[in-house]
């Protein structure tokens, strides 16, 4: 099959990049433009760590034809935050002991983060039903919870 | 440099991989990638057990994009197990099947290829001639005389000293089971279990120029795995430079050798960086798993409370392979009767072949298994002579002296405390005689001196 060319803003940042017509935006945030945050856990759409937002909706990334990212905006967790200077999630997430093995991390941050871009006071079970896409394994869902939970509350102070 | 100042205990200390982990920044192994890298795919028996008579890798040799097919010819050292390490044997699986398959989802050849997607169709293309023979699935019948003997020492059991199964003997059970009050008896079984953790296992292995091998593995035994792979490569394991440390879940499924030896194999054959990674598929059906386990206790327990004799038939379900599993039967076995004194102590565990996927280490696997049936066990002795929760295991609980059935004299023992710390947590209110009990007081539990 021959390679089709899309282009979308990725992280703020216009990109163009030769995609195979059945390949997913997660193999070519990877494998493409090796933005390795984005993780492939069952490539199914079952585990949730491929999430990232398009035009700020989380998306299973393992789903999505790359084909389809034509002209949209993406996120990826390289997009909200660095080292140097994390996103409030991020730096929570961190604090908190929310990541342990890390392999969920990305989808469950970004997750978060489409939840309070939309709704910045969301309940306990609202995190949870946002989250409720994205498994861990290790960690436990509790500080996890806890970590989204003290950036609606920090959100509210400031 | 100086002595540094001792003062973590009781500190919150931020984990030194955390930031990496929340910004994406972690390299773990699927993130490895090298110019020129190729893709490994296996192929894998699509039956529970059988013989194998051909297999034909023609066609896909002659895919486009295929670049090698590794079979068992290709494996310097094919007859492992992981634990010869510490002494187990006889070696009994092979890296790649060429005469027979134990288990579906065994793997037989891979296939290296370009990419991921040619490598997974040219694996489609592989013809294999197997004659299916009717599976042990049942560890009940695998130990039946009327079961086929699918080891090739002529059983279905690991042998421990000559015996078919791991034996603890302490006291006299039958003698003392005639003098309990009550026999309580109780069946308890647990289905396998996958770890199912979030990253698959995978492996990258790049030949260096000056005959090494760089090799990057989630394994979470990374010294283990360079001593059996340089075992199966026959080489020395100072040509292997081993990567690891960082792993996206683990509980015990990333301890088994199964990816690196293969995908080392197949950068020597080709010359060229070969990734392996899993499906989820793989991951939770091809994968170790917890082993299944059926126990069965029998047990002679006084007015009292006190239990005077133990008796316990454990079968755990190996699958096709070692793996961890004789080693686990071994922690099983000792583990059995429990943190209790019991003068009267008889185990029989056994360490059951069947034609399932292999089993192996998860998370305390052997010891887990048997807590879960010790406390279900003392529940019930509980509800049947109508005595409280709390007190059976505080009656029976090791004291400080005591001998184990293991023929280990119990040291340094909080049991006791244990317990009365978590009466105290949940705001329970232990009677006075309880309370005042510790592991020094031997008079709490009869005086029992083993």
């Amino acid at each position: 099959m021959e390679s089709i060319t899309v282009t979308f803003k990725l992280n703020g940042k216009t990109t163009a990049v030769a995609v195979e017509p059945l390949e997913s935006l997660r193999t070519v945030l990877r494998e493409h433009l090796h933005l390795h945050a984005t993780k492939a856990g069952c490539g199914q759409g079952g585990c949730g760590s491929c999430t990232v937002l398009v035009n700020g909706e989380p998306i299973l990334s393992c789903l999505m034809l790359a084909a389809l990212a034509d002209g949209q905006e993406i996120t990826t967790l390289e997009g909200i935050g660095t080292a140097q200077h994390m996103h409030p999630l991020q730096a929570a997430f961190f604090d908190r002991f929310a990541a342990q093995c890390g392999y969920c991390s990305p989808g469950m941050i970004m997750a978060a983060k489409a939840l309070l871009d939309k709704n910045p006071h969301p309940t306990r079970a609202e995190i949870a039903e946002a989250l409720a896409g994205n498994l861990c394994r290790c960690t436990g869902y509790v500080a996890i919870l806890d970590a989204v939970e003290a950036v609606v509350t920090q959100m509210q102070e400031a | 440099m100086g002595v540094k100042q001792l003062g973590i205990v009781g500190q919150s200390v931020k984990r030194r991989d955390g930031i990496g982990h929340v910004t994406g920044q972690t390299q773990y192994v699927d993130d490895v990638f090298y110019p020129g890298m190729l893709w490994l795919k296996m192929v894998r028996s699509p039956i529970s057990r059988g013989i194998i008579h051909r297999i034909d890798t023609s066609k896909a040799e002659a895919f486009p994009g295929v670049v090698a097919v590794v079979t068992a010819k290709d494996v310097p050292n094919n007859w492992y197990t992981i634990l010869c390490l510490i002494g187990v044997e006889p070696n009994d699986e092979p890296v790649l099947a060429h005469e027979e398959v134990m288990y579906m989802g065994e793997p037989i050849c891979a296939i290296v290829a370009e990419t991921e997607a040619i490598a997974a169709e040219a694996a489609g293309l592989v013809k294999l001639d197997i004659e299916e023979l009717p599976p042990v699935l049942d560890m009940e019948f695998a130990i039946s005389p009327d079961a086929p003997a699918i080891k090739k020492w002529g059983n279905n059991t690991f042998m421990y000293d000559g015996y078919n199964h791991r034996k603890l003997r302490f006291g006299d059970f039958e003698k003392a089971i005639q003098q309990a009050d009550h026999v309580i008896e109780g069946d308890y079984s647990l289905s396998p279990i996958e770890h199912a953790p979030i990253e698959t296992h995978c492996c990258v292995v790049k030949p260096e120029p000056d005959g090494r091998l760089t090799v990057h593995s989630n394994t979470q035994a990374l010294y283990f795995t360079m001593d059996n792979t340089a075992i199966i490569l026959q080489v020395p394991s100072q040509r292997l430079h081993m990567i690891g440390g960082t792993v996206g879940g683990g509980f015990g499924g990333k301890v088994d050798v199964i990816t690196e030896p293969i995908t080392c194999i197949a950068a020597m054959k080709t010359g060229r960086p070969v990734k392996w990674r899993w499906t989820r598929e793989e991951e939770m059906r091809k994968s170790s798993t917890r082993a299944g386990v059926k126990m069965h206790y029998t047990d002679g327990v006084m007015n009292d409370g006190r239990i005077i004799a133990r008796k316990v038939r454990s079968l755990e379900d190996a699958g096709a392979y070692h793996r961890h599993s004789p080693y686990g039967v071994q922690k099983h076995m000792a583990n059995l009767p429990g943190p209790y004194t019991i003068p009267n102590v008889w185990v029989d565990a056994y360490c059951v072949y069947t034609n399932r996927q292999p089993s192996s280490a998860m998370r305390g696997f052997g010891v887990t298994e048997a807590t879960f049936a010790v406390e279900c066990q003392m529940e019930r002795i509980a509800r049947t002579i109508g005595i409280d929760s709390w007190e059976i295991r505080l009656i029976n609980a090791y004291r400080n002296g005591q001998m184990r059935p293991v023929q280990k004299v119990v040291e340094d023992a909080t049991l006791i405390e244990t317990i009365q710390a978590a009466a105290e947590l949940i705001g329970y209110e232990l009677p006075a005689h309880l309370k005042a009990m510790s592991s020094d007081d031997y008079a709490g539990n009869g005086g029992h001196h083993g």
